[in-house]
């Protein structure tokens, strides 16, 4: 099906990734937008897995340290990301506790499983599943991003709260760790180079 | 299926030898999957998608720059609102607790909260601002049919660089939540910021999907 279709490194060229134009091999600086040229990018998948394990190591003590510090008249508490969920649908509020859940726990977690399979079926050759991994890959840079949306209710509750003796609502150490969390994992993302998904393409359909 | 337009060929192995290929500048690679096609005059109005991937590739619209342009700088308008009116108010046992986004990110003075406010405020304003400053200043131009200004593919580089780091709508989304977790214990109310920040993620999601890299790359060249 794919076999009528060349990719510029077959044709001898290099494509700017950026702006798409096609050049010489031997050329190294896009001559329209001035990016580096590079036929695969060669440090991609080093890229991917030493920002990925930060992603994870950060991540753990985003979870297991509190998220939320509340004072109030009566008691100081703290929670952790799950133990805020847990609150959410003690008070009913089962949409919102999905959306906290799906956001801070399962997206995060579906990535890493997500990205470090992408770098093993590249590394390993893989010529299986490519429109199904390369939407993986798409879902992947997508939703990432998504994941801030915990750091940002802490941070809007803790200035929101200021009430003085009555109550107030200040951020734990966890809701940095998950920001540092996400922006590794965003950037592991964005290290992987798709093209490399595609690579085996060719072979798989000429033999 | 999706339907490609017939101008948007892929390049077979009879083109590709040596002195077959057509002129460079025609052709097109898929930044995904690095498959070539041949992007030479396509019609108004058309979309190419990639043949193998299919990735938006090219959208041929030569009012595109002109409505990019006004709608960065109503965007940029909008966030000037967003973040100087009163953003959310909160009142609970005749406390009363109002904040703009700017007093939100200067309320802060203990260590964790005060990075932390450092990272929302970049964020869901810094970068967005410094994103659409970017926008303006190179496409502006493009859009009155002038010549690019000095500077405007590296400003339009940091424009596409930034687009992942721009959360205004992801911090909606937040303000959502955190509306529903303090209902319990106070009334919260929406200040005018609030709609101006809706506002402004729309006209941004509109504007980024008007936004076709390789035609500006292209211009800019
Ligand atoms: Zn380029
Ligand atoms: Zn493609």
């Amino acid at each position: 099906m794919t076999s009528g279709l060349m990719t510029a490194r077959e044709a001898g060229l290099i494509a700017c990734v950026r702006c798409g134009l096609l050049h010489e091999k031997k050329i190294h600086e896009c001559t329209r937008c001035g990016a580096y040229l590079e036929s695969r990018d060669a440090t991609s998948i080093q890229r991917v897995w030493a920002l990925l394990f930060a992603g994870m190591i950060t991540f753990v003590p985003a979870n297991v340290l509190p998220m939320l510090k509340t004072n109030t008249l009566v008691e100081h508490s703290e929670s952790t990301i799950i133990g805020g969920v847990f609150e959410l649908i003690h008070h009913g509020s089962i949409g919102i506790a999905a959306i906290v859940f799906i956001a801070s726990i399962l997206i995060p977690v579906g990535k890493f499983i997500a990205i470090a399979y992408l770098a093993i079926s590249v590394q390993r050759k893989s010529t299986l599943n490519q429109h199904q991994r390369h939407k993986l890959y798409e879902v992947v840079e997508f939703i990432g991003r998504w994941s801030m949306i915990d750091v940002f209710v802490v941070a809007i509750l803790s200035a929101l709260v200021q009430l003085d003796t009555i109550a107030s609502i200040n951020p734990g150490v966890a809701a940095f760790s998950f920001a540092l969390s996400v922006i590794f994992t965003i950037l592991s993302a964005q290290s992987f180079d798709a093209r490399l998904i595609w690579d085996t393409d060719r072979t798989a359909h000429a033999k | 299926m999706r339907s490609f337009p017939a101008a948007v060929k892929t390049i077979s192995e009879e083109e590709a030898l040596p002195n077959a290929l057509p002129p460079l500048r025609d052709l097109v690679a898929c930044p995904q999957c690095d498959t070539l096609h041949n992007a030479a005059r396509l019609p108004q109005g058309a979309r190419a998608h990639c043949k193998r991937c299919g990735i938006r590739l090219i959208t041929e619209n030569r009012t595109a720059f002109a409505q990019v342009v006004s709608l960065a700088l109503t965007a940029f308008v909008m966030m000037l609102a967003a973040v100087s009116f009163p953003f959310l108010e909160l009142n609970v046992a005749g406390h009363h607790n109002s904040i703009s986004v700017l007093q939100a990110i200067t309320a802060f003075n203990d260590g964790i909260a005060l990075l932390l406010a450092f990272a929302v405020a970049g964020f869901i304003v810094l970068l967005p601002l410094l994103r659409l400053s970017a926008i303006i200043y190179a496409i502006g131009p493009l859009a009155r049919g002038q010549a690019p200004r000095r500077g405007a593919k590296t400003a339009f580089g940091l424009a596409e660089a930034l687009q992942p780091w721009s959360m205004a709508e992801i911090f909606i989304v937040g303000v959502t939540v955190a509306l529903i977790k303090v209902a319990g214990i106070a009334t919260v109310t929406t200040g005018p910021a609030f709609w101006a920040f809706s506002g402004l993620v729309l006209v941004t999601i509109l504007k980024d999907q008007l936004i076709c890299r390789f035609s500006i790359w292209q211009a800019l060249e």
